[in-house]
This record gives C-alpha cells, structure tokens and sequence, in this order.
C-alpha cells in the first residue's frame, strides 16, 4: 500500500463523491421540500446519459453533447413532473414508491424499446482521453480531473444559488418548515416544478460524465439509486451541506475500501480469508456506516429541520 | 398503603445546554388528593410531568411512589406502577370508537397483549368496562362515536378517561381543561372531583378558579422551581407567589 | 366464528361492541370457495395441458405468504422495512446448506429456517427498531444488504453464482414434494395455515395492540403497552413467515442465490403488499397475486412487458388511493 495507491484512490473517490453529489443534491431538495419520495431518480440520471451518448454520437462533440443531452432530460423530467408526479405529492409516502417505482419500470422498458438491451457507447473527449502528470512518478486520468472539476463548479454553483438567492431562500425555508414556507408565499407550484427540473438536469451531468467510465445502460439507474439514498440520510434530508458531505464520505469509502481493504485483509490475515472477506466488508463498509450514523444521529449528520 | 406521601419528589433537575427547565422541584402529593401545579408560561410545567411520567430522563433527583423509586422506570413500566398521565394537546385513536379508545387502556392494565389468538373483540368484559368508564365522564352517549368525530371538549373527556382506565392511583392531568368553554370546564371540574378520595390527581392547570376549586395542595412553580406548597389560601396569601405569578395572572 | 362480524347483541342490556378498524373478519363466504378452487385447480390445469400453470401457483403462494408476513409489520405494524427479502434468503440458504451436507428432511430442515430467519429477524429488529422513520426503513435496508454481501461472499456455498439443490426436500412416510402438484398441495397446506394464524393473530389483543401502536405510538407507551417488545415481537414473527416462504421457495427452484436478498427483492415485496392493500387482511394475498398473474400474461403479449406492468401498478396508484383492497372497502384504514 503506497502513498500514491492511497491518493489515486482518494481523488478516485473524490470523483466518484462528487458525481454522487450530483444525484443526492437533487434527491434531497425533492424529498426535503416536496416531500416526495422519487425512485425514478435514478431513471432520469439513465435517460440523461443515453440522451448524452446520443447526442454526442450525432453531433460529435461531447460538449454539445452533454449540453443537448441535459436539455432533453430536462424537459422530459418536467413533462413527466406535470403530467404523472403532479398528482403524487399530496399522497403518503408508500404510494409515491409505488408509483414512483411503477415509473421506474416504464422508463427502463422504453430505453430498451428506443436504444436497445445493449449498453451504448459513450466515450469521453479526445482532449481529454490522456493521463495527467500530477506528481513525480504519478500520473492521473484527465478526464476524472475534468469530472472533479467540474462536480465542484456545480458544488459551488449550487451553493451560492442556496445561499445567495431568493430561489434559494425560499427553497431553505423549504426544506426546513414546508407548511411555513407556503403560507410565507412562496409561490409553490412554480418552486416544485423548478427543483424538480433543477435535480433531473444535475442527474443528466452526472449521468453524462460519468457515462464514458461505467456502462451506459438499462438498469444503470438502480445502484447509483441506492447509494444516493443512503447519502441523503447520512447528510440530512433536506441538507445540500449535508448531501456534499454524505456523498464525499459514501464515495470515498466506497471507492477507496473497494481496493484498499482487501490489501488491508491481506496483510492482516492469510490471502485465503483475504479474498472471500475482502470485497464483502468493503461493499458491506458503506452501510455500516450509514447504520452507525443513524443510531446515533436518527436525522442525519445535518438535518435541515430545527 | 404507607403512611407516608404517595408520591414523593425530591430535588428533581433538568437541564438543556444552558437552560434548567427544572431546578432542584420538591414537593409531595398525598393519596385521595387533588394537588395542583401552577405556575406562568414557560415555568416548566409540562417538562416536569414528563419526568414524572416516564417521557424524559431527569439529570438530578428523585421521584418515589409509595415509597418506591421510579425515577428510572420506563414509562410503560410506570403505568403498572400506578401512575398515568393524561396530555395537553389531546392524543387518542382518532379512527377508532371512544369504547375501543377507552378498551385499550384497560387491555394495558389487564397484562401484557401477548393473547395470539383469542379474538380480542370477543373478551366482552372489557368492553363492558370501557362503557362503564365512558359513561363515568360522560360520554355514555356517545360509545361508538369515533375519537376523531367528537367535539372537542368531549375529546379532553376521552383524554382523561383513557388515563383513567388505566386503573393508576396516580393520575397526571396535564392542562385537561385546555381550550374548554365553560359549560364543558364545569363538567371536567365535576368530573376531577368526583375522582377524589378514589384516586389520586396532580394537576396542571391554568384555569385559576378550577385550581382553587379543586385542589387542598397547590404547589407553584416558576422557572424551574417549587417557590410554595401548601393549601389554596396559604398560596393565595403568600407575597412571593403574587408577586412571581397571581400578579402575572392579571395580564392574561 | 368469532371471526365474523359481531352485530349488536341480541339482549337489550349489553352494549354494543360491533367491529372496528382493528378487526379483519375472514368472510368465509369468499375463503371457502377459494380455498375450494385452489383444491381444485391443478386437476383442472394438469387436464387442460397447462402443467406449468402449477408451478406459477405455487410460486404466488409462496409469495403470498412473504407479502402477507411483511404486511403485518407495516401494515398491521406500520413498520416499513426495506429489508425483508433478507429473512426469505436466510429461510431459503438454511434449506439449501443443509441439504448439501446431505440433510434432506423437511422436518429438520423447514423449522430451522424458521428457528433461523427469526433469529436474524430479532438480532435487526432489536437495532433497528430503536429508530424511526426514514432511518428505520434505511438501517433494515442496510442490514438486508450487509447479510446479501455476506451470501455473495460464501465462496463454499456458491457465493455470487448461487447454490443448487439436489432435489425437493423429503418428508417422512414416504410422501414426496417431487413433482408440481405434490408441491403445490405442500404450498396451499402451508399458505393458507400461514393465513388463518395471521387473520387469528391481528384479530387477538396482540394485534388490536399492534394496529394501535401504528396509530399512536406515543399513547400506547404512555397507557402501559411495552411498545417495543410488541413491535419486535411482530418483526420477529414476520421475519420467521419470511423464512418459511424463503423454505419453500428453495424448493421450488431448486436453487438459491444471493439476489434473493437484494434491496429490489425487498422492493418488489413492498410493491406487492402496497398494490393489494397496506393493513388489508388480504392484502399480501392480493398483491402477489394480481402482481404476479399481470407479469405472467403481459410478457406472453410483448417483450416490453414491463412498461405495461408499470402502467398498470400507474394505474391503481392513481385510482385506488390505498391499493386494490381499499376498492373493495372504504373503511378507512
């Protein structure tokens, strides 16, 4: 276990981290202020990556690409928000997942009606395709420095536009005392449609980005679904502070321990062990971790309420 | 039963970071009696029932009943023991009939629900029972009402007879005339005193003239701590207490 | 029956005691006969060439009695956990490990997957029943899941790949689960025993308590219910149906894999008991039946089956506001 092993993994980590933020930013606004509990997230971070790869394919440029691709998730979140999600919000919390679930099951059909069952092609820009001397001896992927940089824009982004705007104001008091928020003003409606078009533009960038590295297909939404709950429970529903958090800490261990831990194992105890124990503690390290948080702090790390 | 107070509290502490909610309360409620508690908003009245219910964990003290320390009982646990409480804002079954309410109360007392497979519908005796405690404050009437169908001052006569049904000797009513017009305070005031001698009532209350009515033990607190104790007129002289609250009252 | 709805007594001076919202009466007048038709249905189905439609039957038997036991702890208990499918695979691995040490009997076999899911039932439950809310439905997620990486890991018992069972379980006398209709008899004896102690349990003063606990929870502590000793005791019991349809289950496919744990298993359980009806007596009945009854025939129709299944859950969500038993009563719930 060297000292670059250990920084290649955390800024891999990092990259990961701040894609994941992408999802749970959305994910927790939605379920913080709207109350609604999407499992069709992770089907807009799908579409946006197909659209993405799409566009990409037919335009050549991955920044047209990404572009278009953000765009048309978008519109089809909100049509999606005005014509089906609409009517889910003043429902309890077991009939959105049964819905929200039910449109999971639409969306995934209709991209392999559209794309096909195979995994589309996504490849990341050619300016981008090499490795980064960052120290002496250590050399990094370009384009995963491009995805941090570019999750740390959107970080900051996000965060002036809660912290310095009245769209941000209201969508605090939001998050913190709904019922208040509304008889405040706040035009309702309006707010719920913007943060719903808001979060399915930041999964289509995640989905986009993150496209040429994991596969692009059917199903893809599932597990990045999972993991952006669990981050918006360690953060704090409700929380951007505490999503940034949750998904730095998620990503981190996830993808660090993935490699880490079994050499850990291995040192530690005989190869034998090491590879069965291994790569089962190091997925199983993630929710262990979300069980501890919650015990002791129910609410999460950062809870936007009270 | 001893000789001694029922219930017995002795330098009772609560703190929240920097704030004593409760500062060193002693007082002690003797059986068969209306013992009220009194004092401004933000006294700490509803902290200290908490405590004496079981709901939060006092930091410092101790809380006796019939010479027993319950101070770290569980609130179920204490229910069994002998002491019950009633709520402020009104918390019953609201989809459920006022003898349904009243039923389960009595389903706790009678032993933990651990019967799988007897029909609990078909144990007529509770039932019956639970009609009897119904018609008891008054809402004899009105049995197979749902909770969340009734007026409001019918609910805080739910409230306090599913406390009743319970079976405790030691009944913490928490504000229950809380939001009551006049005709439906008489009726709780009847109802309280009807339960004296019976049973045993500490009571929280703003309505001054149902305390004074009511109680042979008024204990006052303000900021935390029991500044009197003693019978109604002793409280009603006392400089202290006029100048901490009874003058208070006038602003209200 | 006591079962049945009990009408005003008939002497005068008795008060009334009719049912309420914490009773569920069985109606026998739709049990018996489809208890009757199930008795029936493979004869009718092996007449009529359709051998394999008995197989599907016991497959939405075995997942009735899964949904019926998560629907007692959120329904009947409120308790929403994410993390079921984890007591099936505890059932189902039991089955499995033992019959490749050579230990084929069902009557050794089947109570230890029960003896065990309940184990792991009050081992979670004891954790994840001092949280609430969103972090309950989170910790037993998490839980399901640690124990799905543990299978994966379990190199020896086939670890991702799974394991395959050399046959049915044995059962003595010479009696065999062998072939499909043997099995399905074994399912129907099992599901609708499984039914009766569920309707009896949430009927009892347990599940009148229960049921109150999910109404308020705060006044049933502050009465002298020991609220969570009840809810674990309920987890428990579910946990334990659980490992029993997990038993079965094994035996059905002749194979179990670590995916039977899943967080998607556990959602698709959920799915099921919310489609039939959450706090319904036959809501997980319900549930895996229409659920499974549309996967079957809507992918015959099209490969995109699946949209159209979700049209339909679409469907019901939007027009039956607490799934398909709440069409059939408006009592609320």
């Amino acid at each position: 276990m060297t000292p670059i092993l250990l920084l290649e993994q955390t800024l891999n980590g990092l990259q990961f981290g701040l894609m994941l933020f992408l999802l749970a930013a959305g994910l927790t606004l939605v379920f913080g202020i709207m109350d609604l509990i999407n499992l069709a997230h992770g089907s807009l971070y799908m579409i946006g990556a197909y659209l993405v790869a799409t566009a990409t394919a037919a335009s050549g440029s991955f920044l047209l690409g990404l572009a278009a691709g953000i765009a048309g998730c978008v519109l089809f979140a909100l049509a999606l928000e005005a014509t089906v999600l609409r009517r889910l919000y003043q429902r309890d919390h077991l009939s959105q997942v049964l819905g929200t679930f039910a449109i999971l099951l639409m969306c995934n059909e209709a991209v392999r009606f559209i794309w096909g069952a195979q995994p589309v092609a996504l490849s990341a820009p050619a300016s981008l395709s090499g490795p980064v001397e960052l120290m002496p001896g250590f050399s990094y992927p370009a384009y995963r420095l491009a995805i941090i940089a570019v999750g740390l824009a959107v970080a900051l982004a996000l965060f002036v536009l809660i912290a310095r705007t009245r769209l941000g104001m209201q969508l605090r008091a939001g998050a913190s005392n709904r019922d208040m928020a509304m008889m405040m003003g706040a035009d309702v409606r309006r707010m719920f449609t913007l943060l719903f078009g808001l979060g399915a533009a930041l999964c289509a960038l995640a989905g986009g980005m993150l496209g040429p590295l994991l596969a692009v297909q059917v199903g893809m939404g599932e597990s990045v679904l999972i993991l952006a709950f669990v981050v918006i429970v360690i953060g704090g529903i409700g929380s951007i502070h505490g999503a940034l958090v949750g998904a730095l800490i998620v990503g981190i261990v996830d993808t660090a321990g993935r490699t880490l831990i079994p050499i850990l194992f291995e040192q530690v105890m005989g190869a034998d062990l090491a590879s069965a124990a291994g790569p089962a503690v190091a997925s199983i390290l993630i929710y262990v971790l979300m069980a501890v948080v919650l015990f002791f702090r129910p609410r999460g790390l950062f809870p936007a309420t009270g | 039963m001893s000789d001694g107070p029922l219930l017995e509290v002795a330098n009772l502490v609560k703190r929240y970071g920097g704030l004593t909610a409760t500062d060193h309360a002693s007082f002690a409620v003797h059986a068969g009696t209306v013992h009220a508690v009194i004092g401004p908003n933000g006294a700490g009245k509803t902290t200290l029932i908490h405590q004496l219910s079981g709901t939060i964990p006092p930091d410092e003290g101790t809380i006796r009943l019939d010479g027993h320390d319950i101070t770290r009982m569980s609130m179920h646990a204490r229910v069994h023991s002998g002491i019950a409480r009633s709520y402020q804002i009104t918390s019953i079954f609201a989809k459920l009939s006022v003898t349904d309410n009243i039923a389960l109360a009595i389903q706790a007392r009678d032993g933990v629900g651990f019967g799988f497979f007897t029909p609990a519908r078909s144990e007529r005796r509770r039932y019956d029972e639970a009609a009897a405690v119904a018609a008891r404050v008054g809402l004899g009437g009105r049995l197979l009402t749902t909770a969340a169908g009734l007026a409001h001052g019918e609910q805080r006569q739910l409230e306090v007879a599913i406390a009743l049904a319970t079976g405790a000797r030691l009944l913490l009513l928490d504000e229950p005339m809380a939001g009551l017009g006049p005709d439906e305070t008489e009726r709780m005031v009847s109802l309280i005193a009807a339960l004296k001698g019976e049973r045993t009532i500490l009571l929280v209350e703003h309505d001054m003239d149902a305390v004074f009515r009511l109680a042979e033990t008024i204990s006052v607190l303000v900021a935390g701590r029991i500044i009197a104790s003693g019978p109604p007129a002793a409280i009603r002289a006392d400089a202290q207490v006029r100048r901490a609250y009874l003058g208070d009252e006038a602003e209200h | 029956m006591d079962s049945k709805t009990t009408s005003p007594s008939a002497t005068d001076d008795a008060p009334a005691n009719p049912a309420g919202p914490l009773d569920h009466p069985l109606r026998w007048q739709v049990g018996v006969p489809l208890l009757a038709a199930l008795v029936m249905f493979p004869f009718a189905a092996n007449a009529l060439d359709g051998a394999f439609y008995v197989s599907l039957a016991s497959r939405i038997l075995i997942l009735a009695i899964a949904a019926t036991s998560l629907n007692l702890i959120l329904g009947f208990g409120g308790m929403v956990s994410f993390g079921h499918a984890a007591f099936l695979g505890v059932g189902a691995y039991t089955v499995a490990i033992l019959m490749q040490a050579g230990l084929t009997s069902a009557v050794l076999s089947f109570p230890l997957a029960v003896l065990l899911s309940a184990a792991a039932a009050a081992a979670i439950g004891a954790i994840s029943l001092r949280t609430r809310g969103v972090s309950f439905i989170m910790i037993t997620l998490a839980f399901a899941q640690m124990l799905y990486f543990l299978a994966v890991s379990l190199k020896t018992y086939g670890g991702d790949d799974g394991l395959s069972l050399a046959g049915r379980s044995t059962l003595p006398g010479g009696l065999s689960l062998a072939g499909d209709t043997p099995f399905y008899f074994a399912c129907l004896a099992v599901s609708a025993m499984v039914f009766v102690a569920v309707h009896r349990l949430v009927n009892s003063r347990f599940g009148h308590a229960l049921q109150a606990i999910r109404e308020n929870e705060t006044r049933m502590e502050a009465i002298g219910f020991p609220v969570f000793r009840l809810k674990l005791t309920a987890f428990v019991i579910a946990g334990a149906l659980a490992g029993l349809a997990g038993a079965l289950t094994a035996n059905h496919a002749s194979f179990v894999s670590p995916s039977m744990m899943q967080w998607s298993q556990s959602g698709m359980l959920m799915i099921m008991v919310i489609l039939g009806g959450v706090g319904y007596l036959w809501g997980g009945v319900v549930g895996a039946l229409v659920f499974l009854v549309l996967e079957e025939i809507l992918s015959h129709y099209t490969i995109h089956w699946q949209f159209f299944l979700g049209a339909a859950l679409l469907a019901v969500v939007l027009a039956a506001p607490n799934g398909l038993m709440s069409l059939l009563h408006r009592r609320p719930r």
